[in-house]
């Protein structure tokens, strides 16, 4: 599947000019609110219809302004789960996740076991939305997405009005339904956790416009992108594989291009893929290996570069084998311990700086 | 309470009067509630006006206009009963028709409410799951706006009950035909021995308010309860 969006939109004083490209798997829409990613989703949907553009889906083109196309939602077979929920109060959730099947869009019978099956449903289909908790809604929601048929899922901060308990487990079930369901989501967040779990491809967005598109470890560890993004924390996003799980003090080990990592409450099996981000300001730069010290994580690796000095604070690049890491220092750091690229140092990262919220599992 | 044969005959042609202008009115109602919360055209707040005059008018004067327009050989009168068949004039369904009338903008007011306070995100959600325009308002506006059309329809139905100067004017006062419960009263009222009737019908009036009121209560609270999204027994 190929999604390609192209569009321009003026809205009062604000202007959008998005142009990306995306294929299978998830595609999340960054930036900090206000930077126009609902507008692009809502133009996908055919909520909002853009001034100038063009959006194909599969090489069919649902809005094209030149040639004066523009298939009217209900016929655009897209499914959008809202950052609300937006279930409809008077139906019960089994009324609402068949609700699609009322206008020829719902899907066969065992797609529907399937899917209430995967989301964990079915103790809920008597239920009214009125007392679901936001998580439950948000499962209902996904669901009832699902359950239209679409060829390309939309989801819009679905984890946005939710409690950070609800949001891991809400988290968990996306995942799931992108690595059972073959259709392609795009998913919109301004949270880096979320998408540094979920994402293959990153769009970067900023004031209405597109900053960077590409691979997730890519778009999410490139240092020049963060003074533009507030929310942006900087750091290294790495692809690991899990090696060994030790249960007795709740560790893994994680192999990666370069070496091992060891972190903790690291939820998957050995031999599952893990993607760790670590901030910048998590590591810590040594010139001998250091000797008893709590810190788990030494990575033996040579200075790459060193980034522009911003108050009293510098970025420096460390190759370590195959892989970058990026550690934040203070000017005097740098200046006391004579930090140039090429120089041979040690990277440390504690364990507990690479917990569950930096980790996740890609596809 | 013992009722003559008389009385009975008041009584059912009162609820018949009023649950057909009801009925009648009500598709014109929502469809008239629906343009004036949602389109906006020129000329609107006219409409509104006029959709708003049988509240403000003195029922004589609706009931007057009523008399020329479907008199036997008012304008609209012919059209109704040369396409139609149905004679309105002097008639009980004269009378249905004026209960409407003077209700209409009771339904109307109500129902534009429960329209305006819908959450159109909602509709937009339908859309994104295959509903077309009459789809969304079927499936979606119409079933969330029912507390209002519930409280439109006690409201004309009291009305209708009630409706006095309009029905005199426009199809007199029949015995059997257009002598509704406030006739009967008046009637009654005129006549040197009528106190103890009078009494009864103005009862009868009370009760019928009270059980008109109770029942939509009810029905709101039930409805309200259900567009809310809480499940029947009230767990929240």
């Amino acid at each position: 599947m190929t999604l390609t969006v192209d569009i321009e939109h003026r809205l009062g004083a604000f202007r959008l000019k998005a142009s990306f490209e995306a294929s299978a798997g998830v595609t999340a829409l960054f930036g900090r609110s206000g930077a126009g990613k609902t507008s692009v989703v809502n133009t996908i949907a055919g909520i909002l219809r853009p001034d100038r553009g063009r959006i194909d889906i599969n090489g069919d083109t649902v809005f094209d302004s030149a040639r004066g196309v523009d298939v009217p939602t209900p016929k655009r077979r897209i499914g959008y789960v809202f950052q609300e929920g937006r279930l409809f109060p008077h139906l019960s959730v089994q009324q609402n996740l068949r609700y699609a099947g009322l206008f020829s869009r719902g899907s066969p019978p065992s797609e529907f076991a399937h899917v209430v099956d995967l989301l964990g449903l079915k103790d809920l289909l008597d239920r009214r939305p009125g007392n679901l908790s936001g998580g439950e809604k948000q499962r209902v929601a996904i669901g009832r997405a699902l359950l239209s048929s679409p060829r390309l899922l939309l989801l819009d901060e679905p984890l946005a009005s939710l409690d950070a308990h609800r949001k891991s487990e809400v988290l968990q079930y996306i995942e799931l339904i992108r690595d059972e369901v073959k259709v392609p989501i795009v998913y919109v967040s301004h949270a880096v956790e979320e998408v540094v779990r979920v994402a293959d491809t990153v769009v970067l967005m900023s004031a209405g416009g597109v900053l960077a598109v590409g691979p997730a470890e890519e778009v999410m560890g490139r240092p020049d992108l963060r003074p533009r993004e507030g929310a942006f924390e900087g750091g290294a996003v790495i692809d690991t594989r899990v090696v060994e799980q030790d249960m007795e003090h709740d560790l893994a080990t994680l192999a990666f291009d370069g070496g091992t990592l060891t972190a903790t409450n690291v939820d998957a099996l050995i031999g599952e893929l893990v993607r760790v981000r670590i901030r910048a300001r998590d590591v810590s730069i040594a010139l001998e290996r250091p000797q008893r010290i709590s810190i788990q994580n030494v990575l033996e690796g040579t200075i790459a570069d060193i980034g522009a000095e911003r108050s009293g604070i510098v970025d420096v690049t460390i190759t370590v084998g195959a892989t970058t890491l990026r550690s934040r220092i203070t000017t005097r750091a740098m200046e006391q311990l004579g930090l140039a690229p090429g120089l041979n140092v040690y990277a440390l990262v504690k364990a507990v700086s690479l917990d569950r919220r930096g980790a996740g599992a890609p596809t | 309470m013992h009722l003559t044969p008389e009385e009975q005959e008041v009584l059912w042609l009162s609820l018949r009067v009023a649950f057909w202008s009801v009925f009648v009115s009500l598709p014109f109602a929502v469809a008239v509630a629906y343009v004036l919360a949602r389109a906006s055209f020129p000329g609107k707040t006219l409409f509104d006006a006029v959709v708003h005059l049988p509240l403000v008018l003195p029922p004589v004067v609706v009931g007057y206009f009523l008399l020329l327009l479907f008199g036997r050989r008012g304008p609209l009168g012919e059209i109704l009963e040369h396409w139609f068949g149905i004679v309105v004039a002097f008639r009980w369904t004269g009378a249905a028709l004026a209960a409407g009338i003077m209700g209409f903008p009771l339904m109307v007011r109500a129902i534009r409410l429960s329209f305006e306070t819908i959450d159109r995100k909602l509709e937009a959600a339908a859309s994104t799951l295959g509903a077309g325009r009459v789809g969304v308002f079927a499936t979606v506006t119409l079933p969330l706006a029912l507390p209002g059309i519930i409280t439109g329809i006690l409201l004309s139905f009291a009305r209708g009950l009630g409706e006095f100067g309009a029905t005199i004017t426009f199809v007199s006062n029949i015995p059997g035909e257009t002598r509704t419960l406030p006739l009967a009263i008046y009637t009654f009222t005129q006549t040197p021995s009528g106190d103890e009737a009078a009494m009864k019908l103005s009862l009868i009036a009370v009760f019928l308010s009270l059980a008109a009121l109770y029942v939509s209560e009810v029905l709101v609270r039930r409805a309200v309860k259900r567009v809310r999204g809480d499940d029947a027994d009230g767990r929240h």
